[in-house]
């Protein structure tokens, strides 16, 4: 996700002096090309994310269009006030891009596990919260990011599905894709674990259980419209995201559901248990250990279509 | 315009914005009231009637609790009609506290919790040099904001990269929430540190309007260097009661306090 994102701002860059790269020290290699090509369009701001996100947005509010770059949480946590109050309160251009959702870095430990960043996101105010599931959506979505005014979370994964788009296929800021069609359950994720879904997806179909797939790769705004009809027209929805569970996409979904009284007959949230992982692994290994796998998505939806619990009960995991 | 005028209007807006809405920091006001006259009697570049004017210098009160401090100066330089300043601190009013650009023309960025306005600086500084434009940008720090590491990152950066458009004064008052600078956290050698920053660093009295003048006229102090003013100021300056005091970093003068506040600065 992380080159077809460089590529594709190399290629915007070429035909506008507005876009600028701005990292906080990290992306080794990665940016070379794109630095000896535009050199002023370039600049590392050192290992410093609190000036790193006043200089954007200073930088942005005179007219430039700058994507901030870092992994994990630093460039959201760390400077989480310079988020709020400097780029979102004075709506400015500054796209900020994290490498590194979920356990993409799972064996560096904690301070790697970008696992709240959705949800803390979600919250601010005049910001825009997008997680790709896919190259093709990174590709899109990276382009999309010029055009809609204002700050944006661009929440990119190690992990991707490859390119699940279709030859005439546009891309739509804000709304759902629907990749595999189904009545028996929708499976709804945002981020790079959209290939753990498209697994399961496969496997599903082998057991004669056909899901439908959305792919959510904008968290907000939420794509309403595409979320109520999956509670109508299919026996359950679930939701998957390499976060936690609390305030996230499945967050985000279940509020909606509620408040349009829009109430699906079996609902499920597979994310991440609210807690630190001190175990590290592998990106594979940790979704295994956590239960957001393919496997283990699988089960919990034929553990789901096969209970006759009502859908208010808690969620179990 | 008059500079020494315009302090004293600030003062006195200042002290009935706070004292009609109750709220703080008129100390904190008072010490940088002569800052903020001089530079906007004599310094700044802006147009009043178009503060969008793309050629104006961009200004960033980073010490956001002095806001009362910048409606003043704006509404004086007809930004906007003084009588908007009655709505300070009141139920529906734009005017907050801590300064803020919605709705007010001439703010260009809001703040309040400290250490926000360098960062933003060191970028519309930036964006200055890469766009070969001659606009200047001058940020106003407060003494107790210098403990906000955010301040070094920015001035490390501004300096790395030549910044001398970029100026910050600081508003050197020795006091700040709760008692000295010297007790809370040190910034001595303070001139030494910015310095060792790699910035050009000038020392002056921040309440004599000829040294402020003409420090702001020497800009750039050295070609590719940053400049940091140091104002030696004086907390609740032109009250004699406040002068010096912390008390007057959060207290409202009210009764007869407001009464012999208004007296002293109107007989100054």
């Amino acid at each position: 996700m992380r080159d077809a994102f460089i590529r594709v701002l190399g290629e915007l860059a070429k035909n506008d002096s507005r876009i600028m790269l701005v990292t906080g020290d990290l992306g080794f290699k990665v940016f070379d090309e794109y630095a000896l090509n535009y050199p002023r369009q370039f600049l590392n701001a050192g290992v410093a994310e609190q000036n790193m996100m006043g200089l954007a947005t200073g930088l942005a509010l005179e007219g430039r269009i700058v994507f901030v770059y870092s992994i994990a949480n630093f460039p959201i946590l760390r400077c989480l006030e310079q988020v709020r109050n400097d780029a979102c309160y004075h709506q400015a251009n500054v796209k900020i891009v994290s490498i590194g959702g979920g356990f993409s870095y799972g064996a560096l430990g904690i301070s790697h596990h970008a696992t709240e960043d959705l949800s803390i996101m979600r919250a601010l105010p005049e910001i825009s919260v997008m997680a790709p599931g896919d190259l093709w959506e990174t590709e899109e979505a990276t382009k999309a990011m010029v055009d809609i005014p204002g700050t944006c979370y661009f929440r990119l994964d190690k992990s991707n599905a490859g390119y699940t788009n279709i030859d005439s296929e546009k891309f739509e800021f804000g709304k759902a894709r629907c990749l595999k069609e189904g009545h028996d359950a929708t499976l709804i994720s945002t981020g790079g674990i959209l290939n753990e879904v498209l697994k399961a997806y496969e496997l599903l179909k082998e057991k004669g259980i056909f899901c439908r797939v959305l792919s959510l790769h904008t968290l907000k705004p939420l794509d309403l419209e595409s979320i109520l009809k999956a509670a109508s027209e299919t026996e359950a929805v679930l939701t998957i995201e390499e976060h936690t569970i609390e305030g996230g996409l499945g967050g985000a979904v279940a509020e909606n559901f509620l408040e349009c009284g829009v109430i699906p007959k079996k609902f499920k949230r597979i994310g991440l248990k609210s807690g630190f992982s001190s175990i590290v692994g592998s990106q594979q290994f940790l979704r295994k250990t956590y239960g957001v796998d393919a496997e283990s998505i699988v089960s919990n939806v034929v553990q789901l279509l096969n209970s006759n619990r009502p859908t208010m009960m808690p969620n179990a995991k | 315009m008059d500079s020494v005028k315009l302090s004293q209007k600030i003062r006195l807006h200042a002290l009935r914005m706070t004292n009609r809405g109750e709220s703080s920091h008129i100390g904190s006001v008072f010490s940088m009231a002569d800052i903020l006259a001089v530079l906007y009697a004599c310094i700044l570049k802006y147009d009043s009637k178009r503060p969008e004017w793309e050629e104006r210098d961009r200004f960033i009160l980073s010490k956001g609790h002095g806001g009362a401090g910048v409606y003043a100066v704006l509404a004086e330089c007809g930004f906007f009609p003084i009588s908007k300043l009655d709505t300070h601190y009141q139920d529906g009013s734009d005017l907050s506290g801590h300064v803020s650009h919605k709705g007010i023309p001439g703010v260009d960025i809001s703040t309040g919790s400290l250490g926000h306005g360098l960062p933003i600086g060191t970028g519309m500084a930036l964006a200055a040099k890469l766009d070969d434009l001659n606009r200047r940008t001058f940020v106003i720090l407060s003494d107790g904001e210098c403990d906000e590491g955010s301040n070094w990152e920015a001035a490390l950066f501004a300096s790395h990269h030549n910044l001398d458009n970029l100026t910050v004064v600081v508003d050197y008052n020795k006091i700040q929430s709760l008692t000295t600078v010297k007790k809370t956290l040190n910034l001595e050698p303070f001139r030494e540190k910015w310095e060792s920053f790699g910035w050009a660093v000038k020392e002056i009295d921040g309440h004599d309007h000829y040294q402020l003048e003409s420090v702001f006229q020497e800009i750039p102090f050295q070609e590719g260097y940053p400049n940091c003013i140091i104002a030696h100021t004086v907390k609740g300056k032109g009250v004699s009661f406040m002068e010096n005091k912390v008390l007057w970093h959060y207290r409202t003068a009210k009764g007869e306090e407001y009464d012999a506040a208004l007296k002293e600065l109107e007989e100054a």
